[in-house]
């Protein structure tokens, strides 16, 4: 591993960096109330009298909301706080109709655990390190305040107010750029897995505060700044490195780093400040009186953990021993749920064409899946989730292969065409008449006038330039159009040419 | 036959099934009463319609042959901390003047469930903060009670329910609703001379009612009886889940429960209630209530909780923070005042609306709950507080290993003029000195009518059971009654 | 401890209450005559004493994940949220401008 250091006028400096991140627990209701909580509705219409915080009004917690922080705890090795309680984060502002955000500071739902992430894409075993989970607490969404609609006022649309968060804690193990991103990618990959939040950072769904210092290697901890609510890894990723040099640059210009929070501007992608008010750090937090301790049985525990799905590290490494991928191809089908279910579908749609084990057809459809249909979903500038082409028309086109039916490079051409039309790649091969010939007289008769029209190359290949063999071989298949199965080319041609 | 509305509500439910009389008759009768007190300032908003209403409801369904509910006819008084449908509610507050709740809180929904009507809407301590109803925006309500002097005195009523308490007393209405956070049920009750019982926490949902400490808020009835309290309480209480605190019991029978018999239960007597200085006549009326007990059966023993004296500073530090918080909401945003100074920023709004909206005791609590949460002092105050609190409801949980329900006297003294408390707040919080332990451990405890002291004023005796054992309160309440033999009723000057 | 008018003005800052200097002044004495009473509390031995959490034995329930399941609770009700607004704007609560 190598490590990541900025260079300064005086020397290297270290990065010490921990991510916040609030990530949207999937429910259909909200956290305290039942009003519902999907995007992009109406102003106000998905707001009850408790999310507006009506005189009167109370909380009564979602069962689904712990239930799903409760399995996103265990699935990062987390310890699950039996006993735990809501307490009120104090403070006024205009999206925030009690006064108060219903939070855990005292008490969290679930405790420490950790996340694994790879620094290295092709080989995802080679430099893993482990990022500290310091907690995970449950908490509300606040509303959303619009500037532009009035020229003097504000407008407060409630619709997310109270909606459930997860605020995932690491701890400050993050050393670097890099490291931030891929933890923040993995704690992604993981959510999307159990289900409790649809990752979706561009909605909101998903966002990190940036807790960022730095420090002489080895030494105290320097002052951290905060920068809110940045919603990409690829921002992170530019928030660690320009924060970081931004407060090097500062302590060597004989300044001090202040402990604020910032915000990341992406246009020029730099961090500011945010005029903080000199009271903003006292939030009176104090238990919330209007629930009580929220106390959980091990059963319900029990049943949490029954119900996670294999994770991405266990399947990643149940496809390189038990399905023989490499630990990139690994990597890359396991990184997302969606390619995973869908790469698990094609293997056993393929393997019951075939009548083989899965682990015979895993590698070519692992192949075929990232760099063939991955490539041209590219260029149509789609994602798997709204491929035209199904896991089961992928086997059929994979059976296709396998039997002989078409060679590998006129499947390229069917997949082009399956994309384009949606047809069956059997109806494509038999319409556009793609089938390869295993006809040995057929062939032959080819190779013969092949052999024929390119005499002096045989004489040279027969006096031992061998590498000409692919020649005949391209120029065979070239004459049958790629319809020829190249195994039976290559055998006929050894023969002729002895 | 009798005024109608010297009737209790026991009567009118029975007269109204009976068809001694009808519902309306009985509405009609009520909101000319409300109507000619208007000198009591008892009530903020009066709704003869909706008493009106209710009644030609259940005239129609006892005419249809339907059964009625189990308060059927009766016309109410509703605290104005319950949000009422359609009807202004304001916690006495300046910054909820002109709110109008598009809901029904869950205690008075079933209040009109059960056939009841709803007169007004009766004033109250600022957010139910005060204990001589002094700090209503609304202005003050008097007592209907005097001093025998011969003086004229603006006597209080107890608060934070004093308009209920002052309401029920000159039989403005048969019975109302209260709510009590540190005695405010109890210790009106005891100033008027009616009875009020505060369930166990959780017994009644608080679900709709303006929150002021939302670990200590109690719904209960106020009524000139033990059997009116036992029938309001029936119909008010009952598992809500729209409150997370709601008790998921069933209700009891408790009128049906009641019995006055004490033979084979235990009375204790804490003696730390006993402090130096009691009033004599207050000291008198316990004296009398423990003879009553005797008389009814029961033994009397001494017991002992040790951290009373400390149970009025840990309420003055838990019940202001949270009223800090849950008073946040009151921001000029989505209801209530708002006052927006020319060229104001939203914060400076938040700061210019409370300041017009919240009266002097709502900021003074505001302010020390605001201090004892903020950092530094947290732990100093109120955790410390939370402890005591602990250690408080330990106390009772050990005392009532020897007893079955607690006697002492409800407040230190009988009602004081109006003025002659408000300039000292702490002279004004130690009225709550006996109210506030039960309130800490969340326990039922009632105040009954147990006599007048020499000033011709009422006092009252205060019993405190064991969680969710208001059928042993109600009883011991029963006991006392019987025999108190209080008929004193103010005479009407207003 | 007690209290100074800094610390009044900031804890009325902190509660947005706007005081005016001559409040100010007179809630000095009255909040230390409070908070000097209050800390009595001092005297009390806590060891061992967990802070109370929950005055009657209950734990919190949970509700089911089901959206608009008791009327009174769910969403699809703007105009009840809006109807006490004092400024109601197409549908949104309105403040005065926010320069964040
Ligand atoms: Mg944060
Ligand atoms: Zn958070």
């Amino acid at each position: 591993m190598s490590e990541y250091r900025i260079q300064g006028m005086t020397g290297e400096w270290e990065v010490v960096v921990g991510l916040e991140v609030h990530a949207q627990v999937t429910s259909n209701s909200k956290l305290f109330s039942g009003a519902a909580t999907a995007f992009g509705a109406e102003p106000n219409t998905q707001v009850s009298l408790v999310d507006a915080a009506m005189p009167g009004m109370l909380p009564v917690p979602n069962a689904e909301c712990i239930r799903q922080a409760v399995r996103t705890g265990l699935a990062v090795g987390a310890q699950i706080n039996k006993w735990s309680r809501f307490d009120r984060k104090n403070y006024f502002y205009a999206d925030l109709p009690q006064g108060y955000q219903i939070s855990q500071l005292y008490h969290p739902l679930v405790g420490e655990g950790e996340i694994e992430i790879s620094l290295d894409d092709k080989n995802p075993e080679a430099d893993v390190k482990r990022i500290g989970i310091e907690r995970i607490h449950v908490e509300q969404d606040a509303g959303k305040l619009m500037h532009d609609q009035h020229p003097t006022m504000s407008y407060v649309d409630l619709n997310r107010s109270g909606v459930a968060l997860m605020e995932i804690v690491s701890r400050p193990d993050i050393r670097s750029p890099v490291e931030a991103g891929a933890y923040l990618a993995k704690l992604r990959t993981i959510l999307r897995y159990v289900g409790s939040c649809d990752g979706n950072m561009d909605q909101g769904s998903m966002r990190a505060d940036v807790n960022v210092s730095v420090r002489r290697p080895g030494e105290e901890l320097g002052t951290r700044t905060e920068t809110k609510n940045v919603n990409s890894v690829r921002f992170v990723m530019a928030v660690v490195e320009s924060e970081a040099r931004r407060q090097v640059d500062l302590i060597e210009d004989g300044g001090r780093v202040v402990q604020e929070t910032r915000l990341y501007d992406p246009d020029k992608n730099e961090t500011r400040s945010m005029r903080s008010k000199e009271d903003a750090h006292d939030y009176r937090y104090f238990p919330d009186p209007d629930l009580l301790p929220l106390v959980l049985e091990d059963a319900f525990i029990e049943e949490c953990r029954a119900s996670l799905p294999e994770l991405p590290d266990a399947k990643r490494h149940r496809y390189e021993n038990a399905l023989g991928l490499t630990p990139y191809a690994a990597g890359v089908l396991t990184a997302d749920v969606e390619t995973a279910r869908w790469f698990e579908v094609l293997v056993a749609a393929a393997a019951e064409k075939a009548g083989k084990p899965e682990a015979d057809l895993a590698k070519q459809a692992s192949n075929w899946l990232i760099s063939e249909l991955f490539g041209a979903l590219n260029k149509l500038g789609r994602s798997l989730e709204d491929s035209p082409v199904s896991p089961a028309g992928g086997a059929e086109l994979l059976a296709l292969i396998a039997d002989g039916t078409i060679s590998g490079s006129i499947a390229k051409q069917v997949l082009e065409k399956m994309l384009e039309t949606g047809d069956s790649a059997a109806v494509i091969v038999e319409r556009e008449g793609l089938k390869q010939t295993s006809d040995t007289g057929a062939i032959e008769a080819v190779i013969d006038k092949v052999l024929a029209d390119n005499a002096a190359k045989v004489e040279e290949y027969k006096g031992g330039k061998e590498a000409l063999f692919g020649f005949f071989v391209g120029q065979t298949m070239k004459a049958m159009q790629g319809k020829s199965n190249p195994q039976v080319v290559n055998e006929l041609l050894r023969k002729k040419l002895g | 036959m009798t005024n109608i509305t010297d009737l209790t509500v026991a009567a009118i439910r029975d007269g109204v099934a009976a068809g001694t009389f009808s519902a309306v008759e009985v509405a009609e009768a009520f909101n000319a009463r409300v109507a000619a007190a208007q000198a009591l300032n008892a009530f903020i908003v009066t709704t003869p319609d909706a008493a009106l209403d209710a009644a030609r409801k259940v005239d129609g369904m006892r005419a249809a042959g339907n059964a009625l509910g189990k308060l059927a006819g009766v016309p109410i008084g509703m605290k104005d901390l319950f949000a009422t449908r359609g009807v202004q509610t304001t916690a006495a507050s300046h910054i909820l003047e002109g709110f109008t709740p598009q809901y029904e809180s869950t205690v008075s929904q079933k209040l009109w469930d059960a056939g009841a009507g709803m007169l007004g809407k009766l004033n109250l301590d600022q957010f139910a903060m005060g204990s001589s109803n002094e700090t209503s925006y609304f202005g003050n309500v008097i007592s209907p009670w005097r001093r025998s002097d011969g003086g004229n005195t603006a006597m209080a009523p107890g608060g934070s329910s004093g308009g209920s308490s002052a309401a029920i007393a000159a039989r403005l209405c048969p019975a109302a609703t209260g709510t009590d956070t540190g005695g405010s049920i109890r210790q009106p009750a005891a100033f008027t001379g009616i009875s009020g019982i505060k369930p166990t926490y959780g017994r009644c949902s608080r679900w709709g009612i303006v929150a002021f400490a939302s670990s200590l808020d109690q719904a209960g009835p106020m009524a000139r009886d033990v059997r009116d309290c036992a029938i309001m309480l029936e119909v008010m209480a009952g598992f809500d889940p729209k409150d997370s605190t709601s008790l998921d019991l069933a209700v009891p029978a408790w009128e049906a429960g009641l019995n006055g018999d004490m033979k084979g239960k235990k009375v204790g007597i804490p003696k730390e209630y006993r402090v130096d200085g009691l009033d004599a006549d207050v000291a008198k009326s316990w004296d009398d209530g423990i003879a009553w007990l005797k008389d009814a059966g029961a033994e009397i023993v001494e017991i002992s909780l040790p951290h009373t004296k400390y149970a009025l500073p840990a309420y003055y530090i838990i019940a202001p923070a949270e009223a800090s918080s849950n008073l946040a909401r009151y921001d000029g945003v989505r209801y209530g005042l708002r006052d927006l100074p020319d060229g104001a920023n939203l914060q400076d709004m938040y700061a210019a609306t409370r300041a017009a909206g919240f009266g002097a005791e709502v900021k003074r609590r505001i302010l020390i709950g605001t201090y004892v949460l903020s950092a530094g002092f947290y732990d100093a105050y109120y955790t410390q507080a939370q402890k005591v609190r602990t250690l408080i409801a330990r106390d009772f949980e050990l005392a009532f290993q020897h007893c079955d329900v607690i006697l002492a006297p409800t407040a230190p003294t009988a009602a004081f003029g109006l003025g002659e408390k408000s300039a000292d707040p702490l002279a004004m919080y130690l009225n709550d000195v006996f109210a506030v332990p039960a309130s800490l451990a969340g326990l039922p405890a009632m105040s009954v009518p147990a006599g007048l002291n020499r000033e011709g004023l009422p006092l009252g005796l205060q019993i405190v059971g064991r969680p969710f054992d208001e059928q042993g309160v109600l009883n011991a309440g029963l006991a006392i009654e019987a025999r108190a033999g209080f008929t004193a009723k103010p005479e009407q000057w207003w | 401890m007690s209290v100074d008018t800094a610390t009044v003005a900031k804890i009325a800052s902190l509660a947005r209450l706007k005081v005016s200097a001559g409040e100010l002044e007179a809630m000095v004495p009255e909040l230390n005559g409070i908070l000097a009473w209050v800390e009595q509390l001092g005297e009390v031995d806590v060891t061992g004493v967990e802070p109370m959490t929950a005055v009657i034995p209950n734990t919190l329930r949970l509700r089911a994940d089901v959206i608009n399941a008791d009327p009174l609770t769910g969403g699809d009700v703007r105009d009840a949220v809006l109807a006490n607004a004092p400024a109601a704007e197409h549908g949104f609560f309105g403040v005065p401008k926010v320069i964040e």
